[in-house]
């Protein structure tokens, strides 16, 4: 047992000695990740600021003049141009000089004093579906929000046939709020994956993986060896990430940081499994590169970091049980934005444990001393 | 006769490739073995065999009283190793590469220190320990290697090719080393291709196309082939086997 104990004492002190002395390595395990977290949530965004908006106002009263208005002040429009023309408005979409149009028509003040509703068009660009969803459903709350005035004289509140629109739990549309914590998961994912992953191999390649395959050491001490440094290195790359998201964005953790940390420390023994399988499995870095770049990329999308799950086909969706982003990402954001308590992720816990183990036992059990 | 290595036809396939066919051989403590061949001969395929590092097809084989084919983990704590590419790490000095291999092998902090000490007497290392050894020449590489092989003080070694590419002075220390080695009790097993350094050798055998085409001292190989020296002996054999 001591003996067992000091030999991985020796692997993961000869490990960090390596890292410590790659001078190309340490930047990418500190500072590229961290650059990525500043710079990622604010340009994954979907939140629309000054849309484009071409207003066709054919009636030219007061009331399509407020309605322009109350547009023109909102900050998610930009009035790219007021005519008053249909066709105007249309080629000023194809043009790409603007991203959508409100087109009024006439009698527009008269219907909405008289029957108390009115009618309005829309034309959207939707090249970008859910930028143009986002869009229309920003202008539809602006003119339910018009017809619900009570300015507007003769029209009781909310009576047009316009659906009312509401953003819960994040009505400002704070996207990085949303995506900070994913972004957090997946990069201290994808150092810990692809250090890990040509961390063997890379032995191999040297010829050094062959001098310690013939000495007495235990497959579960060398694999355990390797994954430790990284392990460590990835948690320290989570602890200033949430350093960051704090200071920076401004979010805190909502739930237990004991269980955040209880959640990643998991999930990166799963995913360094995973690494590690793929380093046991290859001969060459490239090969090793190769698999854990394909991991990633699809994990990546499939997890619901960018789009939303929902939005799946049901067989996509299915892929996600063996998907360790999914679990991982989806658990962190509950507890760290809606302060969730264990158990509301224990199935994420749970289903990452046994994926730990699983990945675990698969690298040992491919790592191969004799040929 | 202490045995030490006993092989019994054993024989190790890759595919329809036959890379070692049939070989039957003792080692007895103390010798220097020399592993003769050309390059693809089978040598390393077989020292790889004898480590435990690669599972043989047939045949029987044990090494240091041990089962190569169901005690390849026992063998391993009772030989050392020093492959044909390279084995220490270019980015750990020398003192910590001999206290990584030193410690995986279970010696404690005390022995590391002393066995260090000692090694670096015998190749006046003393003034580099703290040098990493991508900036360490080669020659000194490969003797820093053969002798950390040594620091668990194993009954066998084995040496595959040691002295490609080290110049001759270089080469001439590294046979003395070995020479004390054997004197110390262990057993060297050495494979080259250089045939000045077979005449070194107690015994010799000579493998060409995966098969053993001779076995014997330098001596009784040169009498028998009528030869002024161990070249003209590897000559006659390789000529003799492929026509």
């Amino acid at each position: 047992m001591k003996y067992a104990l000091r030999v991985l004492f020796i692997l993961i002190q000869k490990e960090f000695k390596q890292i410590f002395r790659n001078r190309s390595l340490l930047p990418v395990i500190f500072v590229v990740p961290m650059l990525q977290l500043l710079i990622l949530p604010l340009a994954a965004t979907f939140e629309m600021k000054e849309i484009r908006m071409h207003v066709a106002d054919l009636d030219c009263s007061p009331q399509s003049r407020a309605l322009t208005e109350r547009f023109a002040g909102s900050p998610f429009f930009r009035l790219v141009n007021v005519s008053q023309s249909y066709a105007a408005a249309g080629e000023d979409i194809t043009g790409n000089r603007a991203d959508m149009s409100l087109e009024i028509p006439p009698h527009f003040e008269r219907d909405l004093s008289r029957e108390g509703a009115a009618k309005v068009h829309l034309t959207v660009n939707a090249i970008n579906s859910s930028a143009a969803a986002l869009a229309n459903a920003y202008s539809l709350s602006i003119i339910g929000g018009f017809h619900a005035q009570p300015s507007v004289p003769a029209s009781p509140a909310g009576v047009a046939g316009l659906a009312e629109e509401q953003f819960w739990y994040n009505p400002r549309l704070d996207y990085p709020t949303y995506m900070v914590p994913g972004i957090l998961v997946m990069l201290v994912a994808i150092i810990g994956l692809f250090l890990s992953s040509i961390n063997m191999v890379r032995e191999k390649e040297i010829g050094t993986m062959e001098q310690i395959n013939v000495t007495p050491i235990r497959k579960y001490q060398l694999i355990t060896g390797k994954f430790f440094p990284f392990w460590v290195f990835a948690l320290i790359d989570a602890t200033i990430g949430l350093l960051l998201a704090r200071l920076v964005y401004g979010i805190p953790v909502a739930g237990s940081i004991a269980l955040i940390y209880l959640l990643l420390v998991t999930f990166l023994l799963a995913i360094l499994g995973v690494g590690l399988f793929f380093s046991a499995i290859s001969r060459t870095q490239q090969q090793a590169m190769f698999m854990a770049w394909f991991f990633v990329m699809v994990f990546v999308l499939l997890s619901g970091l960018f789009t939303p799950v929902e939005s799946m086909p049901g067989w996509a969706r299915g892929f996600n049980t063996i998907n360790p982003f999914a679990y991982g990402i989806k658990a962190v954001r509950m507890v760290m934005l809606k302060g969730s308590s264990f158990a509301d992720v224990q199935r994420e816990f749970y289903a990452l444990l046994a994926y730990a183990a699983i990945t675990l036992s698969l690298a040992v059990n491919r790592y191969k001393k004799t040929a | 006769m202490n045995t030490v290595i006993h092989t019994h036809h054993l024989t190790k396939c890759f595919g329809t490739f036959t890379a070692v066919e049939d070989l039957s051989f003792k080692v007895a403590r103390g010798e220097i073995f020399g592993f003769l061949g050309a390059n693809g001969a089978g040598k390393t395929t077989a020292i790889r065999m004898l480590c435990g590092l690669l599972k043989p097809t047939s045949g029987a084989a044990s090494v240091a009283g041990f089962n190569v084919f169901t005690q390849s983990e026992q063998i391993k704590r009772h030989i050392g190793y020093m492959c044909q590419r390279f084995s220490l790490y270019e980015d750990l000095t020398v003192a910590e590469n001999i206290a990584f291999y030193g410690g995986i092998y279970g010696l404690s902090r005390k022995e590391i220190r002393l066995r260090s000490e000692q090694l670096y007497a015998r190749i006046d290392l003393a003034h580099a320990r703290h040098t990493l050894i991508r900036d360490l020449p080669l020659g000194w590489r490969q003797k820093l290697a053969f002798l950390s092989s040594l620091l668990h003080r194993p009954e066998i070694v084995f040496l595959d090719e040691p002295t490609s590419g080290v110049d001759p002075i270089t080469r001439r220390q590294f046979w003395n080393l070995i020479y004390e080695t054997a004197e110390e009790g262990i057993t060297v097993f050495v494979t080259t291709h250089y045939m000045d350094e077979a005449e070194y050798c107690h015994r010799v055998l000579v493998m060409v196309a995966g098969r053993m085409a001779a076995l014997d001292s330098p001596e009784a190989l040169k009498r028998q082939y009528g030869a002024t020296g161990m070249n003209e002996v590897f000559l006659a054999l390789v000529r003799s086997e492929q026509p």
